[in-house]
């Protein structure tokens, strides 16, 4: 049977602090759940370190790890909790190297989820972090790319935000793009909108309108290879970027980018400008399929 | 106990005449941003670091603004100190750390980034993978954040050989303790049942609570003290005690002598210093 991404996660971090080479923090790790089956049964004397529910000191205890040479894993249950976990490791552990020569690597794993968690703890914040000096950005949504994320970490210096999202935790299949010869529009999915991609080019079909489809694991440093720009110029609407964080942050950076590496409009598409409630009627989610094909007739009809 | 405090004079007054060449040169303007003075300060980490070399201790040392007196207390070199307030390259944090974020490899020194008590979380996760002897230096203002606070608590739960050290000038730039807070952090530590004390900044006091402390667990000192120079820059602050003067005077000849000493040593190295282009 095929790994899921839950399980991907939860061998990495077996490993890691198998191998002692560095110890796992966070808050309630250890609770029955083990964020969502992604932790190994194990505690303290192993490495799996118990922080208190301090968010702010948390991130710069494990800060202070890092610094004096372990590779800590940091795992942040909400990514809304960045407002205070992420202050340390962008200000101190991201430019540490820079101004003092000394390397700080520590891997955040930030989680996203949505549905019923209201204002703070839903959805993705990976612009909180994106526009600060230092930190590397990547979002992955496979079991093969989570290990690309673990071993890209592994082999540098500098910290690393991984944007997770709980939905993808039972996920066992590589997200392949979609490049046609000519193209209505190219999408440039994010996060937890990757998964909406099939059903998109199901509806697009009925609607005679045919798409190209580029995955986007990195979000910092964000590289354009060729076969995008090729992909994008050929794409007589242009393109668009869909996130699961609000669009002006990372989602509008990339747009951006590639609007200046092609000359083509770049549209972006995320959560809306409001604040989620709890119930099912106020909540705020990240665009569906259908929501992003709405989208695509509104560009395409003017 | 007369050797003791002749050593801890003789590097309290090497940081005087440094932070008096400092002060020097902010006026004329070889010094082109915000500098921390800690002239009038200078007993605290005179006095801790003399004891520990004393005990054969070699701490981790996380200061913040402020720090120049604990980075060359800790014996860090002062040339690299001097280009550092340059601007140059060959500064101990790479001509980027100005006067308030220095560090020294060397001497185990960590450089601090400018979120004021970020350096107690960070020293906290420190020692906790290292459980080496760590100390960590606030004032009275920084001491007040909440992660200081949430960081003493998990350093007390984890039992770790840690010293938070609080420079209490009584001062956040010019606002005073009591507008802020009705409370002690002697108090704070106590409630984090560690120990915690609250104590002048006279040398004798210091070797009294710190000459048997073996980094065996956390502990808190308080120490009040009084600020030289403004918050910022070059100039005089008002209610200043000099304890500087007062305690050459208490151990005589050979601390005025010292103190003529380290005046020309440190005016020779910043003269060399400047004219270096």
């Amino acid at each position: 049977m095929a790994k899921t991404v839950r399980d991907t996660i939860k061998d990495i971090t077996k490993n890691h602090l198998k191998n002692n080479i560095g110890k796992c923090y966070g808050q309630c790790l250890t609770a029955v759940g083990w964020v969502g089956g992604t932790l190994p049964e194990m505690y303290e004397d192993e490495g799996m370190v118990e922080l208190s529910m301090a968010d702010v000191a948390g991130g710069a205890i494990v800060t202070g790890a890092a610094l004096a040479g372990d590779r800590p894993i940091y795992v942040v249950r909400y990514q809304g909790f960045q407002w205070y976990n992420a202050a340390t490791i962008v200000n101190y552990a991201a430019k540490s190297k820079e101004i003092w020569g000394r390397t700080c690597p520590v891997l955040v794993r930030s989680i996203a989820m949505e549905g019923a968690v209201g204002p703070v703890a839903g959805s993705s914040h990976h612009s909180l972090v994106h526009r600060m000096p230092g930190i590397k950005v990547i979002a992955p949504m496979t079991p093969n790319e989570y290990k690309h994320a673990y071993d890209c970490y592994m082999n540098d210096d500098v910290p690393y935000y991984i944007s997770e999202h709980r939905k993808s935790y039972d996920n066992t299949e590589e997200l392949s793009n979609i490049i046609n010869d000519k193209a209505d529009f190219t999408i440039f999915p994010i996060s937890i909108t990757r998964f909406e991609m099939k059903k998109l080019v199901e509806l697009a079909v009925k609607e005679g309108i045919v798409l190209n489809v580029i995955h986007q694991l990195w979000i910092k440093p964000f590289d354009i290879p060729l076969v995008w720009k090729q992909s994008l110029n050929d794409s007589t609407y242009g393109g668009l970027v869909t996130d699961d964080d609000f669009v002006e942050g990372t989602a509008s950076s990339i747009a951006n980018e590639l609007s200046l590496a092609t000359g083509k409009k770049v549209y972006t598409l995320g959560l809306e400008e409001r604040v989620a409630g709890f119930h099912p009627d106020v909540d705020s989610l990240p665009p569906t399929a259908e929501k992003i094909m709405n989208k695509l007739k509104q560009i395409k009809h003017g | 106990m007369i050797d003791l405090r002749l050593k801890i004079f003789k590097k309290a007054s090497f940081c005087r005449h440094f932070e008096n060449q400092v002060y020097k040169n902010v006026e004329n303007k070889n010094i082109k941003f915000p500098v921390y003075l800690s002239a009038g300060q200078e007993y605290i980490p005179a006095s801790i670091y003399s004891i520990l070399e004393k005990n054969n201790i070699e701490p981790n040392v996380f200061p913040q603004h402020r720090g120049h007196s604990h980075y060359l207390s800790v014996g860090a070199d002062p040339i690299e100190l001097i280009d550092e307030l340059l601007g140059r390259k060959t500064g101990c944090s790479n001509g980027m750390g100005g006067s308030a974020s220095i560090q020294s490899k060397k001497k185990n020194i960590f450089g601090h980034d400018g979120l004021m008590g970020s350096q107690a979380p960070i020293a906290v996760g420190h020692c906790y993978h290292t459980h080496k002897p760590t100390i960590v230096v606030l004032g009275d203002a920084s001491a007040e954040e909440d992660y200081v606070l949430g960081a003493m608590g998990w350093a007390s739960t984890k039992k770790l050989p840690i010293l938070f050290i609080v420079e209490d000038n009584n001062l956040s730039i010019l606002t005073e303790k009591k507008v802020r807070r009705n409370w002690e952090m002697d108090d704070v530590a106590k409630a984090f049942k560690m120990k915690g004390h609250n104590i002048d900044d006279n040398p004798l006091s210091i070797i009294d609570v710190l000459n048997d402390y073996n980094f065996e667990e956390p502990m808190l000192l308080n120490i009040n003290t009084t600020r030289k120079y403004w918050h910022s820059g070059a100039g005089q602050d008002g209610n200043y005690f000099d304890r500087y003067e007062d305690e050459m005077k208490s151990l005589g000849e050979e601390a005025i002598k010292i103190d003529l000493e380290n005046k020309q040593i440190v005016e020779k190295l910043w003269q060399k210093q400047l004219e270096i282009q």
